[in-house]
């Protein structure tokens, strides 16, 4: 596929990711306009980190006025699953990915994006990413700026379900994919079984919920890939 | 927080965050052939999701009745193959209806 012809099947691809991340960052501006952070603020945010659960735990550590380093070692942890995905696009990467390239569409990677162009049936040129990344951009920082600029008049009953959306998103990446393929459904229960026994046995309870994502998502996926090996084709 | 404090905080989050996505695919240029490893990074991103997702949703509302709402919601439309978005509000839509009712 040439650039131009990538670079528009990608930003039709990124619509609906897009509109998902509009109504996702709207929740993330009023939470950083209720921690008094100015919108500015949290839309810069928004433009720099392009990720949800790492800014929205960033916030409530600015708010508290936390050392850099801890703000630092939070972000490793909850983003340290793009380190996963980034080594994973880079074995769909096609010749045409050289090194600027590499540094430029790596910020762009989050975890839809990332579902987005890891489904795809053949390897990836650079400008695929750029056109998947422009709506979800525009989309994530422009919601923020909604969200905190609009706090302050829209009533509580509307703004204490908003949390849901985002996990909402999730879970409509997750199981079209898994009811297709019985490996990914068994991994994938894995991964929930193991996260819930974390989250509610006591003997757990010492284990930060970052912390949690990480070993659960490990466990499980190395479980999968002793289990049930996936064959080259499929990838 | 003074300016210089709130830039300092924002930009040590994104470069912690950009140096995560940066350098894997920038210094592994070589195909990977081992089965275990390319099958590991073939399921990474369900067992993320999937364990960042559950139990969280439950308390990701104002109460554990109305997310179990949403979450159905979520499941059902999921398991249709609707798209992310109509998912993601009609969950909140469940929780948003639900919240009110039991009131």
């Amino acid at each position: 596929m040439n650039a131009n012809h990538s670079f528009i099947k990608g930003l039709r691809d990124g619509i609906p990711i897009g509109l998902g991340y509009f109504s996702v960052s709207i929740t993330f501006g009023m939470m950083a306009a209720s921690f008094g952070i100015p919108t500015w603020a949290a839309v810069l945010i928004s433009f720099t980190n392009l990720t949800s659960a790492g800014q929205f735990a960033g916030i409530s550590l600015m708010a508290s006025c936390a050392p850099f380093i801890e703000i630092a070692l939070t972000q490793l942890v909850i983003n340290i699953r793009y380190a996963l995905m980034s080594l994973s696009l880079s074995q769909k990467a096609d010749s045409t990915f050289t090194l600027p390239h590499r540094l430029l569409a790596s910020h762009f990677i989050t975890d839809e994006i990332f579902a987005v162009a890891a489904g795809q049936n053949s390897s990836i040129n650079p400008f695929y990413i750029y056109g998947l990344a422009v709506i979800p951009v525009l989309g994530w920082t422009s919601g923020t700026f909604v969200g905190a600029a609009a706090s302050a008049f829209l009533p509580e009953i509307i703004q204490r379900s908003l949390g849901i959306v985002i996990y909402g998103m999730f879970i409509a990446v997750i199981i079209p994919p898994a009811k297709k393929n019985h490996s990914i459904w068994l991994v994938l229960s894995a991964a929930v079984l193991l996260s819930c026994a974390f989250k509610w046995l006591p003997l757990f309870a010492f284990i930060s919920e970052g912390f949690s994502i990480m070993i659960c998502s490990i466990a499980a996926a190395a479980l999968g890939a002793a289990l049930f090996p996936v064959k080259e084709a499929e990838q | 927080m003074t300016l210089q404090t709130t830039l300092l905080y924002i930009f040590t989050m994104a470069g912690v965050t950009y140096l995560i996505r940066m350098l894997p695919i920038t210094l592994c240029k070589q195909k990977l052939t081992n089965t275990f490893v390319r099958s590991f990074l073939y399921y990474i991103p369900y067992t993320v999701l999937g364990a960042m997702t559950f139990p969280a949703i439950l308390y990701s509302t104002g109460s554990i009745y109305s997310a179990a709402a949403g979450l159905a919601a979520a499941i059902v439309l999921a398991m249709r193959e609707k798209g992310l978005l109509t998912v993601a509000l009609s969950s909140y839509a469940a929780a948003f209806i639900t919240d009110i009712l039991i009131r």
